[in-house]
């Protein structure tokens, strides 16, 4: 029996035991579309005078269950480390000749449209995080696009560029410290108040860009991590890929 | 229409284990896995929908509808975007394993072991 | 008219979902993927989830491509330079 017929006749009975537990929770489930959780109901009628926020997910990511994002870095932080050891440990090992890559842009059109577009997609990103807890938006969402601006300068044609735009040692000290500053703010809190990740800053109007207390911190906080973790995550595969392309002939 | 929701969600899930299971390839295996880490998406937002509700938003929110969950939104908007970092370490492994065995197959890369 | 739309999506996004897993080539699951993303998206923003809709749209567009393609171009090219080896 091949090995993957051996899996399946482990896999279809599992299969069947588990269409069987999930059929009877499906039963229990609460109907689609009912009220059913009183805390959602407190939050929608509270949040927006505790905190002085219109986007609720904001203050539900970063405040009512500011711990649980706290944890969601960490594991970002984790996750992305060991990509960078796993990738970068292993090219070392190789040691092959780093081959210089063909950047091939000669055309004009290509790098006009490119730094236009590069500048776009960075406002689009610092908007988006700026502006994330009043609108739908946030440190998580804009955070993914600002560091497609910088993969935009690698699609215009020029890996060089990219490089020299996104230093190894920047972007993984950005990281860091990001990450660091999201904690640290949960320390003034506890510092400030008694409990950590407490939202001690002042609260302000609402609508405007300065409220919202420690909720506008730990949003750009987010905001910079995930930039730079995305960044590293991007380079890390661009190099691999770079790898398997024709070297340029030296001179 | 008030099972169909979390319905969805289960066939996503047995549909994602099935192929993790059945993977000829560790990328195969990565994008199963988002398949079944997607139903958990699905079930979660699922569970927080009102009937005639409106997004969680208080500027320029309609008078007089209810707002959906927000909490339910927030664990998955941060596990939507930390996904991507848990698939890239996946790749990375599914990378490193290809260079030092030659192959992306968790079969034959059993089979060469030893 | 919200119960149809609703079934609509549930309904695609199921469907991809299970033509990802039947996909067996990486490339052209990859293209699947993408199709996948853009059905979930639909079905966010329909459950009135603007946030998650927005940050599975980035991901999704954005960072699953890059991802996916370097590491199957990398894996193609050195099974292709093996072979030529042997």
């Amino acid at each position: 029996m091949t090995l993957v017929h051996r899996r399946l006749s482990f896999f279809v009975p599992a299969a069947v035991l588990l269409t069987g537990v999930l059929a009877w929770g499906l039963a229990g489930m609460p109907s689609f579309g009912l009220p059913h959780s009183d805390y959602a109901r407190y939050i929608t009628a509270h949040a927006a005078g505790q905190r002085h926020v219109s986007n609720i997910v904001s203050s539900v990511v970063f405040d009512y269950r500011g711990w649980d994002t706290a944890g969601e870095e960490l594991m970002m932080f984790a996750a992305v480390m060991g990509t960078a050891l796993l990738l970068r440990d292993d090219r070392d090992d190789r040691d092959e000749e780093r081959r210089r890559p063909t950047d091939a842009t000669t055309s004009d059109a290509v790098r006009t449209v490119r730094a236009g577009a590069v500048a776009l997609t960075l406002l689009v990103g610092l908007w988006t995080v700026a502006f994330g807890y009043l609108t739908p938006g946030g440190g998580f969402q804009g955070g993914v696009v600002a560091a497609s601006a910088a993969l935009l300068t690698w699609v215009g044609g020029s890996y060089r560029r990219l490089r020299a735009v996104t230093p190894t040692t920047m972007v993984d000290a950005t990281e860091g410290l990001a990450a660091v500053g999201f904690l640290a703010v949960g320390l003034l809190g506890l510092v400030a108040a008694g409990s950590y990740l407490q939202n001690v800053l002042p609260l302000g109007t609402p609508g405007t860009l300065t409220s919202t207390g420690t909720i506008a911190v730990l949003n750009a906080a987010t905001g910079l991590e995930i930039a730079a973790a995305f960044v590293l995550i991007f380079r890390e595969f661009l190099e691999e890929h770079v790898e398997t392309l024709p070297a340029r002939e030296e001179p | 229409m008030s099972v169909y929701p979390y319905l969805v969600a289960g066939v996503l899930f047995v549909a994602g284990l099935y192929g993790v299971v059945t993977s000829r390839s560790y990328v195969h295996l990565g994008l199963c896995l988002t398949v079944t880490q997607s139903s958990t998406y699905v079930a979660l937002v699922s569970v927080g929908y009102l009937r005639n509700g409106q997004a969680p938003i208080t500027q320029g929110k309609t008078p007089g509808k209810p707002f959906v969950d927000p909490i339910v939104q927030a664990m998955t908007l941060t596990d939507v975007v930390v996904s991507v970092a848990v698939l890239a370490l996946v790749l990375s492994l599914a990378l490193l394993a290809h260079r030092t065995h030659g192959t992306a197959d968790p079969d034959r890369m059993r089979q060469m072991k030893g | 008219m919200q119960d149809v739309l609703l079934v609509v999506a549930f309904t695609v996004v199921v469907v991809l979902g299970v033509c990802v897993v039947l996909t067996r080539d990486p490339l052209r699951q990859t293209l699947v993927v993408g199709f996948f993303g853009l059905a979930l998206v639909l079905l966010l923003a329909v459950l009135q989830a603007p946030d998650v809709a927005i940050s599975e749209v980035v991901v999704s567009t954005v960072a699953f491509p890059v991802v996916l393609l370097t590491t199957i171009r990398r894996v193609a090219s050195v099974r292709r330079s093996k072979e030529e080896e042997s």
